[in-house]
């Protein structure tokens, strides 16, 4: 069933009834999204694109049994809406806002904390794509006509380069499982490891694409697991060969501020964990069609 | 977003942390001033630029006579300083801070960072002052103390002062070293900073702990609840490309390079200028111009990489999602009739209305290098750099 999302989870929206919000709303529902209301503060009552509008999540999940939530509030507010969710009862939470200052972040991260773990909400993002489960539902920004249904997995931190790898993909006939963006935040909801070993636990994924990039521990904290406990391929990109040590490139979290951060030491490091390594971002049609390949002669 | 030493120094002693006496200055007559109002015998002029190391660059002089101050401000003023910090250009120096010398007994490191595998504030110090961090953890690793945060309930008591006793200090100074952990926390908290270093925090042959240089950095997501912040924003210390790239809303880098890249999406933007490397060439510039991509944010967008006089052929890559290619393609053909392009220029257009895009640049009848795929895109833009470049020397 791929992982996170399928055509019969319910979603939600906050900040359903803002212009990002609505004009992502229609997307994703014509693309087969079971997309069930909204929340917007002070609309309740009211219907949106043929939905109803609700004043707050409890409200939504009550009246809609919504288990899933997409997040398009403006960065001020954005982290009381992750944390609104959560306390809703929401499992999957998809934030798309770009902008949220880190302290909010360690605020949302450790209110999250009381929660027992199985009953933890998983959040996704912020600053990221969103989560598209090919052929079936999107929850997310990304355009769903560029990926194939298929069996490989893609995970990664920016959303135009993920275009990228899908398209190439697609151009050789290779579909994707589900692709997951987990944005390009310092601190981040779900880390590159917490989505391999929901893609290791897949039946629908063979193979796992990493499209990492400059900055930050997660890379190679993904990789050391990988090594030690995944059996499925997994193969990386990391972005940002030409960035100088301490400048953000566009992203909050893309800075080299330790050792280890830069794209040159990510890759060794990979590298030494058994990694396939995508030499080039023109390359990655053509190592994912190889790494199949062999996989399945292997099998 | 950086500040400079003298308004970090300001913030801490607002908050219980001792700093030397002194003052600003903007010209040799007020740095000599200055030392008459903050008194005693010696000082330590000190050039106030966005960056560390200033001390071997020459942007910091003991004085100890109006002579020597007034010729070392006549020095350093209007000057570029170029530490290993600051890349080639160098940083500006248009103001001084004047301070007083403090007799050092021992020199020691305080630092606060966002530790992004904790995913909370995190506490680092040292003993060993006065090197660089990365220079303790090499050199003296077992010397260095940590403590984080949680951010439920703030720094504690506790914590400071297991730092403060971790730190070897007298029993004396306990008492002031938790004080000043402390205000350094709350100051970080408060305002949003996402980086503050006491490098080095002092204890003085008499007896007290002073901060005697201090860097902060801040979150440029929350400033827009930090106007007080905002204001210490100083452009003069930033690259003029980018400041006019921020001023328009664009997230830009400036690099040495002379293909000057136009893309859309932070991870893409830093792809293709992996992918110039590899096809022989050197990027310009990272630009990310974001979501809605609107013509008239494409022609900004030339016109802000156009402002490098090193920009010799430009690479526009687009990928398109919420973009749309015909969009993006009227923004290229507004840019060259409006703002003029000399140089060459390649454009790769993918995703939404891809063809529509395509022929409105083919049907323009503008010059313009059209590519299919990112390989494609950058072989293109360094052929076309090494033409130009040829042209130029010829």
């Amino acid at each position: 069933m791929a992982i996170l999302l399928n055509r019969s989870t319910r979603v939600i929206v906050q900040g359903f009834t803002g212009k990002i919000g609505s004009f992502h709303a229609d997307d994703m529902k014509r693309y087969g999204t079971k997309l069930v209301g909204g929340v917007t503060p002070g609309k309740g009552g009211q219907t949106h694109l043929g939905l109803p509008v609700f004043n707050t999540v409890k409200g939504a999940v009550r009246e809609t049994r919504a288990e899933a939530s997409i997040v398009f509030v403006p960065p001020p507010f954005a982290a009381d809406s992750i944390m609104e969710a959560a306390d809703a009862g929401i499992k999957l939470c998809v934030c798309i806002t770009d902008g949220i200052p880190s302290q909010d972040m360690m605020q949302v991260k450790r209110y999250m904390r009381r929660y027992r773990f199985e009953d933890r909400m998983r959040l996704v993002g912020p600053n990221c794509a969103g989560v598209i489960t090919p052929g079936q539902a999107l929850m997310g920004i990304m355009p769903g006509s560029i990926y194939l249904p298929g069996r490989v997995g893609i995970v990664g931190r920016s959303g135009t380069l993920g275009y990228e790898a899908a398209s190439q993909m697609k151009a050789l006939g290779i579909g994707v499982s589900t692709s997951v963006g987990i944005g390009g935040d310092p601190i981040n909801g779900s880390s590159f490891k917490d989505i391999l070993q929901l893609f290791e636990r897949d039946d629908d994924t063979d193979v796992v694409v990493m499209i990492g990039e400059i900055g930050g521990p997660q890379e190679a904290e993904a990789a050391i697991w990988a090594r030690d406990n995944m059996r499925k391929p997994l193969i990386a990109y990391i972005a940002g060969l030409s960035a100088p040590k301490g400048r953000r490139m566009g992203h909050a979290g893309a800075i080299i501020s330790a050792f280890g951060e830069s794209a040159q030491e990510k890759v060794e490091i990979l590298k030494e964990a058994g990694v396939v390594i995508v030499p080039t971002p023109a390359s990655f049609g053509e190592v994912v069609a190889d790494t199949l390949a062999r996989t399945k002669k292997a099998a | 977003m950086d500040i400079h030493e003298y308004q970090a120094k300001e913030l801490l002693a607002r908050h219980g942390v001792h700093v030397p006496r002194g003052g600003l200055a903007y010209s040799p007559e007020q740095a000599t001033y200055r030392a008459r109002e903050v008194g005693g015998s010696k000082w330590v002029l000190k050039a106030q630029v966005h960056s560390g190391a200033r001390g071997k660059a020459g942007g910091i002089k003991l004085c100890s006579n109006d002579e020597e101050i007034s010729n070392a401000a006549e020095a350093m003023l209007g000057r570029k300083l170029v530490t290993n910090q600051t890349g080639p250009r160098g940083k500006l120096i248009s103001r001084l801070y004047l301070e007083e010398a403090v007799d050092i007994a021992q020199e020691l490191y305080l630092g606060f960072v966002l530790d992004r595998k904790e995913e909370r504030v995190m506490i680092v110090a040292s003993a060993a002052g006065g090197m660089e961090i990365e220079e303790i953890s090499e050199k003296q690793p077992d010397s260095i103390i940590r403590a984080v945060v949680d951010p439920g309930v703030g720094m504690q008591g506790f914590q400071a002062r297991e730092i403060a006793f971790g730190l070897g200090l007298e029993s004396n100074l306990i008492g002031k070293a938790t004080e000043t952990i402390l205000g350094c926390y709350q100051v970080f908290r408060d305002y949003d900073a996402s980086m503050l270093e006491i490098n080095p925090l002092v204890v003085t042959r008499d007896g007290s702990l002073v901060a005697l240089d201090a860097k902060m950095s801040f979150d440029e997501n929350a400033l827009f609840r930090r106007p007080e912040i905002s204001e210490l924003r100083d452009k003069s210390q930033e690259d003029p490309r980018e400041t006019f790239a921020s001023d328009r809303g664009l997230s830009y880098v400036g690099l040495e390079g002379n293909i000057g890249c136009i893309i859309n999406g932070a991870g893409l933007a830093m792809a293709t200028m992996d992918m110039i490397k590899i096809a022989g060439g050197e990027p310009a510039n990272f630009l990310d111009i974001g979501g809605g991509a609107s013509p008239e944010r494409v022609a900004k967008s030339f016109r802000a990489v156009l402002g490098d006089r090193q920009v010799e052929t430009i690479l526009v890559n687009i990928f398109a999602g919420i973009n749309r290619c015909d969009w993006v393609a009227e923004g290229v053909i507004k840019a060259i009739r409006e703002v003029g392009v000399d140089v060459p220029l390649v454009v790769r257009l993918s995703g939404t209305k891809v063809e529509e895009g395509r022929k409105i640049l083919a049907d323009s009848g503008e010059k313009v290098i059209v590519a299919d795929t990112l390989a494609e895109a950058a072989e293109k833009a360094v052929a076309a750099w090494r033409a130009a470049a040829k042209k130029k020397a010829a």
